[in-house]
């Protein structure tokens, strides 16, 4: 019972960076645009909230900085995709290799200093004695909650509104959205900017909360993971929720067996998340054959209104 | 035409690059009108209708609605002016429905939860049971059959509140039935003082539900007339500039020697179900043989099969004298077996390649296209490719461009260059025409002719029964995978076809004097 309790735990700590870039994703290729500089933006965001943390001591000026960073790297990916047509995998990949290089040129002073001070947590004592509930719920952090509230208000978002149906109009057809009198270009221009700073914010709630410490490199692979949950959730958030959650628990899966002790090496329990990953991908790949995979139709593809087809 | 025109457009020039598809073109459709704007593929119908709706822009010229200069530049505009335009190709998101699908870009609150989607889903009902139009609302499009489809999008528009209502090539995807359902409406919209315009190829159309019809050819307005004014010969005349004869082709006497036998074949179709169910049919030497049919009673796959597509459980082929197990497809090819499928673009021809590319892409292996290491021969396939360009009449701006570039007519041209230069001993036609005009449709219909003159068997696979009518030596019906009907063509009767496609084989007897050859087994199915 410990046990599955604190695997729990750990699963909602590691699983919440990979859940706000996962929402982060679905909104960037919800309306249409592939979204693979998550890697890069994730490293961007984390090294300038190291730095302006560690600089001045103050969290918000810290997301903030993580938030405008992240943003004009969305811009960028819009401009190149949707202005300038790029292929979206191609750009992708160039952003995720620059956020690589350059976090890690920044980042090269702090490397290895711990953050001031922890991030705020909300206290619920109320829950303290209640078993299962208290001890996961009781003292999390403001992050986490925020992330639980995103999850929501992203579904509602997608689902129950007008901007949310234009939203997926765009993704799917874009050529009909635009005669429908919906802004195509512009709109792409927001939502790959709003994904791009959840995304930067991910990576920011990866060094503030989960490993306080900047690394070189210290997503490893986290946004590769994000890139496959948004397939993995088929682009809805509130599947994104329990997907990233579930993934969180495999990745300390593996962490939890090696302070058992066992004789498995620990190179093959750090592969337990990604060889899951592929037979789940396998899995819902079979069961769902025949069905629409629930990507949007235009995803990948630009949109110029006198294209002849 | 007195009144002011709804719809006045003049002196109307739209380029793309280099080529010119609208010429100084003028329009006008008066209010309370059916208009057809009629003309072959690539005269610029549509690209005209595309700049009433706003989604191109005009070079050069102005358009009036109601007298006055209206700017349209975007299809926003259009709507907010009262035009609404059906898509040949529908502009529906397939996820949304159709509820969902009319509800777009409409101003309000954000809030879109299920009671406000519940209230909307209602108003839509009602106005779509208004004009007689029926279809699930609040059901995603995709599980929507293409009638539904066209019924939401003409909602759509009306639920926009468009005055002026454009339809591109409304019929093409709808069967005849579905079609007269759609004229119907047509009618009840202009009573309610819509102005209509619909853009057509089909001539039995335009004289069935147009008030006007104005016809265009290359880029140019050519006439403009008053159903009462005109026939179809005239109308078929100003469309393509030459008569068009739409008469059954002379020929000579059908071969007997047998080259295609199938017996008692049984196939399972996609859904699982039993697509071919016991069929038996023979093809000649040197015949048309015509597959009448309503679509999905086994057609796809019959030519499937034969083209070694889809896999048959039991029953007997026989072609040129050889029994055959299931074939893969080069084996049919290197029978002699030639494909015109269904959709052309899709399983016909590789739309980024270039013409010659798709020219030798059933032949790259032979010793004429390529050496013995595999490297082809450049410069030889190009000329040849170019032979046959000429010889087939394709019309290109070159033979490196892609072939998407094509009209729909040169694609279909191109694609029947290459599968009768390897002279075929069968060839295999699916909807040969389909989509296409008088002039390209025709070309087609010559060499199916040609090509049976030569001694090639044809089995001809159409819904239009005409094509079947003027091409076939023996047509023989299609019903829930096996054929019911045999009619040589001298006696093929319209109304006794039509009842067979339907199944209704004892009311094609009753119909006939005399008895219509056909097996036994079946006539239970035939009630149905």
């Amino acid at each position: 019972m410990d046990f599955l309790i604190m695997l729990l735990a750990a699963a909602i700590a590691s699983g919440t960076p990979l859940l706000i870039a996962t929402l982060g994703g679905i909104l960037n290729e919800r309306a249409g645009i592939i979204q693979l500089g998550t890697e890069g933006i994730m490293l961007m965001g984390a090294v300038t909230s190291c730095l302006l943390y560690l600089r001045t001591g103050s969290l918000g000026l810290a997301l903030l900085a993580a938030a405008g960073v992240s943003a004009a790297l969305g811009l960028i990916h819009a401009f190149m995709t949707v202005s300038l047509r790029a292929n979206h995998i191609v750009t992708g990949l160039a952003m995720t290799l620059f956020g690589t290089g350059l976090s890690a040129y920044l980042g090269k002073p702090v490397s290895g200093q711990p953050m001031p001070a922890p991030v705020p947590k909300v206290n619920l004592d109320f829950l303290d004695g209640v078993p299962v509930l208290g001890e996961l719920f009781a003292h999390l952090d403001v992050f986490t909650w925020a992330s639980f509230a995103l999850a929501v208000l992203l579904h509602l978002l997608i689902h129950r509104t007008s901007w949310g149906l234009h939203l997926r109009a765009m993704g799917d057809n874009p050529a009909t959205a635009d005669v429908m009198g919906i802004r195509v270009q512009l709109s792409r221009y927001l939502y790959v900017t709003a994904g791009a700073i959840l995304i930067g914010l991910a990576g920011a709630d990866l060094l503030l909360v989960y490993s306080p410490v900047w690394n070189e490199g210290m997503t490893a692979g986290r946004g590769w993971i994000a890139v496959a949950l948004i397939i993995f959730a088929r682009w809805n958030p509130l599947r994104a929720l329990l997907c990233a959650y579930f993934f969180g628990a495999l990745d300390s899966l593996g962490f939890r067996i090696q302070l058992e002790g066992t004789a498995i090496p620990s190179y093959f329990l750090k592969m337990i998340p990604y060889v899951v990953t592929i037979l789940v991908l396998m899995y819902l790949g079979w069961r769902n054959r025949g069905k629409p995979s629930g990507s949007p139709e235009a995803l990948g593809s630009p949109y110029i209104r006198e294209q002849r087809l | 035409m007195n009144a002011i025109p709804a719809v006045d457009m003049r002196g109307i020039v739209k380029r793309f690059g280099s080529v010119t598809a609208n010429d100084h073109v003028d329009f006008q459709a008066a209010k309370g009108e059916i208009h057809a704007l009629l003309g072959e593929n690539g005269a610029g119908k549509s690209t005209m209708m595309c700049m009433l709706s706003g989604v191109y822009r005009a070079t050069e010229g102005e358009i009036c609605l109601n007298g006055k200069p209206a700017r349209i530049r975007s299809p926003k505009e259009a709507s907010q002016l009262g035009i609404g335009m059906v898509f040949q190709n529908f502009r529906l998101v397939q996820t949304l429905t159709a509820a969902e699908n009319m509800v777009l870009g409409e101003k309000g609150s954000l809030w879109r939860g299920r009671g406000w989607l519940k209230r909307k889903s209602r108003e839509i009902e009602e106005l779509a049971a208004r004009f007689g139009l029926g279809f699930p609302v609040d059901r995603p499009i995709w599980q929507l059959s293409v009638g539904e489809q066209q019924r939401v999008e003409i909602v759509k528009t009306l639920y926009r509140g468009a005055d002026i209502i454009i339809l591109d090539e409304p019929t093409s995807v709808l069967t005849p039935g579905e079609a007269e359902q759609l004229f119907a409406t047509l009618r009840q919209m202009r009573a309610e003082g819509k102005t209509i315009i619909i853009t057509t190829h089909k001539m039995k159309e335009v004289m069935s539900v147009a008030d006007r019809i104005s016809v265009m050819r290359k880029g140019r307005m050519i006439a403009s007339l008053a159903k009462e004014d005109t026939d179809e010969r005239e109308l078929a005349r100003l469309m393509v500039g030459k008569e068009v004869v739409l008469e059954r082709k002379e020929r000579g006497e059908a071969g007997t020697e047998p080259l295609l036998a199938i017996r008692r074949l049984k196939a399972a179709g996609h859904g699982g179900r039993q697509a071919l169910d016991g069929l038996d049919l023979t093809v000649n030497r040197g015949e048309i043989v015509g597959i009448a049919g309503v679509a999905g009673n086994g057609q796809k796959e019959l030519a499937e099969v034969l083209n070694g597509l889809h896999e048959w459980k039991s029953g007997e082929i026989e072609f040129d004298g050889k029994k055959w197990r299931n074939a893969s497809v080069r084996d049919t090819i290197e029978a002699g077996i030639s494909h015109i499928p269904e959709n052309r673009m899709k399983s016909g021809l590789a739309g980024s390649l270039a013409l010659t590319d798709n020219l030798i892409a059933k032949s790259y292996r032979s010793s004429e296209r390529s050496s013995r290491l595999g490297l082809l021969r450049g410069r030889a396939n190009k000329s040849w490719a170019a032979e046959q360009v000429e010889r087939f009449d394709v019309r290109t701006p070159g033979i490196d461009t892609p072939v998407r570039m094509l009209s729909g007519g040169n694609q279909q041209k191109l694609l029947f260059a290459r599968e009768i230069a390897r002279e075929p001993k069968l060839l295999v036609a699916v909807h040969p025409t389909q989509g296409l005009d008088v002039g390209a449709a025709d070309s087609v219909h010559r060499m199916l002719m040609d090509l049976r003159e030569a001694g090639s068997g044809v089995l001809l696979i159409s819904e239009d029964l005409d094509e079947i009518l003027q091409l076939s030596d023996r047509i023989l019906v299609l019903f829930g995978g096996r054929i019911i009907g045999e009619l040589k063509h001298d006696e093929a009767d319209r109304a006794v076809i039509g009842m067979l496609m339907t199944g209704m084989r004892e009311a094609a007897a009753a119909a006939e004097a005399e008895q219509v050859s056909s097996p036994d087994r079946g006539k239970k199915e035939a009630l149905v």
